[in-house]
């Protein structure tokens, strides 16, 4: 300490510019910690009677009182179970198809004929880049009791009535991949694809002077290369297990569905908004999911070290 | 990657296997690409066709009675002008500033002389991986005076630790004699920094704009969590209340013609407001598309490195 204040006393050119430097960034540092460090101050709300127009004080701090409320009133603990079983079940199939992008980047691959399979790719990376809101639109106009599909169901003379396919409770959350999907697998097939463009195309002639057939190709040489980005894919997955965000259940959320649709994050933010509004219960079940989610992250990364000898933070 | 030419492919044999995933591998990917255009095709046939027509959803395959009302109207629908001027803006000021900033401080962590260089970069890189919820958040973003604020679009936005690893992995990748140099002619941090490094690692900078562009005109939940006041309401946000809230719209109909069917055929519908909108949503994003698509397979790889 001595020792150092000394040095920083008679200010050396060098240090006075490592100092200078420091200078410089200060203004993004502190810009940092105002928007990504300071709202975790936040998390004392949880601890309070808030309610929004009031300040939290040393009298309305209730300790635990939220977090008991999570599990000490059977309403809520339904309403709780009910939410994780969404999250679950959302992320669950989400993990459970996280091969579709590699065995689509795989067999695209396969296509020979460059512009066509230039083609494909384009269009299916397209709705990657449009906003869940513009997702919900193209669904809205597409599959209203108007749309393109219901008239051509109609006209072939497979219904007789439209099926409001948005309205409804059935299948939320496979058709909440579906749009997942829709929007991200031929995004998420670019990583599968630049990694078999990394495999030794020598390999690929032996085998084939060795008389070996395309699937076999596939199966022996292409997906075991592939395997070390897929395993990262679904670390990443894993460490996100209940991190859906909210955009794509908000938008999609309505009276019929919510039962299925709403997840840990937009029930964090309905209990927030809705009627009188929460903030403190809120804060207290975010407040929880961050923690699991360090958790989480922290297991799959040394899940990654232990299989890979590699961790990917 | 597609530098690899088939020697023998004329006259290898072909199996009737290798024949038959070939069929199958085409129509399943025709159809893949079929179910990711199709919808963008359907909204804008529907948007410059018959209104009456596309409302009882008679609109399918073509356009129908091609008229271009819609558009010419599009100034008439309330908030949506001040709207479109919102997502530009922030479209514009926010790719700016993130990919300013993701560049300086890129550039700044590589820089050995750095007080504390290591720990500020952990500083920044880790909240990459926790936040707080958007409650505790949103009442952040309160007391700091970001709400109903412009800058409540920006500032939570423009230090973005990923691409400000980007940056740093690619200013390792120039060769340290470039500054060395520099700094013997006397050039300071920050002269070396908007007279070399920024020229040298522009590809990567074009990446990073175009993805912050596309974040930035994407942006929903922040407007949903922090604005309430309707000046500061962009595209995406009034157009999901068209969609929501499609009978609260008040149609000023611009009915000029006395001819009744042409009349019902480019009056504003609830249909036709719904559907131009999306379009013009749409637009910017699929227009800029095919430039930046070379770019992608760069950034998602770069990305794949760790900082």
């Amino acid at each position: 300490m001595e020792r150092e204040w000394k040095r920083a006393r008679r200010l050396g050119p060098k240090q006075r510019r490592s100092y200078m430097e420091f200078l410089y960034i200060l203004p993004f540092i502190l810009l940092v910690a105002a928007m990504s460090y300071f709202p975790l101050y936040g998390w004392r709300y949880a601890f309070h009677d808030y309610e929004p127009p009031f300040p939290i004080t040393p009298e309305n701090f209730v300790g635990l009182k939220w977090f008991n409320y999570i599990i000490s009133k059977p309403a809520r603990v339904r309403d709780v179970l009910r939410v994780l079983r969404n999250t679950f079940a959302m992320s669950g199939i989400s993990l459970l198809f996280s091969w579709f992008p590699m065995i689509f980047a795989v067999f695209l691959n396969e296509i020979k004929c460059r512009p066509y399979r230039k083609f494909v790719q384009t269009a299916t990376t397209l709705p990657n880049f449009i906003s869940w809101v513009l997702v919900f639109s193209i669904a809205f106009n597409v599959f209203s009791s108007t749309g393109a599909v219901n008239t051509v169901l109609m006209d072939l003379g497979l219904i007789q009535e439209p099926i409001a396919f948005l309205k409804s409770s059935e299948h939320v959350w496979f058709r909440m991949w579906l749009w997942l999907t829709w929007k991200n697998a031929g995004w998420a097939a670019i990583m599968y694809l630049a990694a078999i463009s990394g495999i030794d195309e020598q390999m690929i002639e032996a085998a084939k002077v060795d008389g070996a057939t395309r699937m076999q190709i596939i199966w022996r040489i292409t997906i075991p290369s592939i395997l070390p980005t897929f395993f990262v894919i679904v670390m990443l997955n894993i460490a996100s297990f209940l991190n859906n965000g909210m955009e794509q259940y908000y938008v999609f959320q309505n009276n019929f569905n919510k039962e299925y649709i709403e997840v840990l994050d937009l029930y964090v933010y309905n209990i927030a908004h809705q009627g009188t509004g929460n903030y403190p219960l809120s804060t207290a079940i975010s407040m929880l999911k961050s923690i699991v989610s360090i958790g989480l992250l922290a297991g799959a990364n040394g899940l990654s070290k232990l299989i890979r000898g590699e961790s990917f933070i | 990657m597609t530098a690899h030419i088939q020697p023998r492919k004329r006259h290898a044999h072909r199996s009737f296997g290798d024949q038959l995933i070939n069929v199958i591998t085409y129509i399943v990917y025709a159809f893949f690409t079929f179910v990711c255009l199709y919808p963008f095709y359907y909204l804008i046939i529907n948007s410059i066709s018959a209104n009456n027509l596309s409302e009882r959803g008679k609109v399918i395959f073509w356009p129908l009675e091609i008229h271009f009302t819609n558009y010419k109207n599009l100034s008439t629908i309330p908030g949506l002008t001040d709207a479109a001027l919102m997502s530009v803006l922030r479209t514009v000021v926010g790719t700016v500033m993130t990919v300013l900033i993701a560049a300086f401080l890129g550039y700044m962590f590589t820089r050995q002389t750095l007080w504390k260089r290591k720990f500020w970069y952990r500083f920044v890189a880790i909240t990459m991986y926790f936040n707080a919820g958007i409650i505790p958040w949103y009442l952040a973003m309160k007391t700091i005076g970001l709400t109903n604020n412009f800058w409540g679009y920006i500032f939570p936005t423009v230090v973005q630790p990923f691409y400000i690893i980007l940056c740093k992995t690619y200013c390792e990748s120039v060769p340290q004699a470039l500054q060395d140099a520099a700094e013997i002619d006397g050039a300071g941090t920050l002269r070396i920094f908007f007279r070399i490094m920024l020229p040298v690692i522009k590809p990567i900078l074009a990446t990073i704009a175009i993805f912050a562009a596309v974040n930035q005109w994407n942006a929903f939940q922040d407007t949903l969590l922090l604005m309430r006041d309707k000046r500061l309401y962009t595209l995406q946000y009034v157009l999901y209340q068209y969609i929501t809230q499609a009978s609260s719209i008040k149609i000023s109909s611009s009915t000029t013609t006395t001819d009744i069917a042409g009349a019902l055929a480019t009056a504003a519908t609830a249909t036709s407001i719904r559907m131009t909108v999306t379009v013009v949503v749409v637009i910017p994003v699929m227009m800029i598309y095919p430039f930046f698509q070379r770019f992608f397979t760069k950034g998602i790889m770069i990305g794949a490195v760790k900082g």
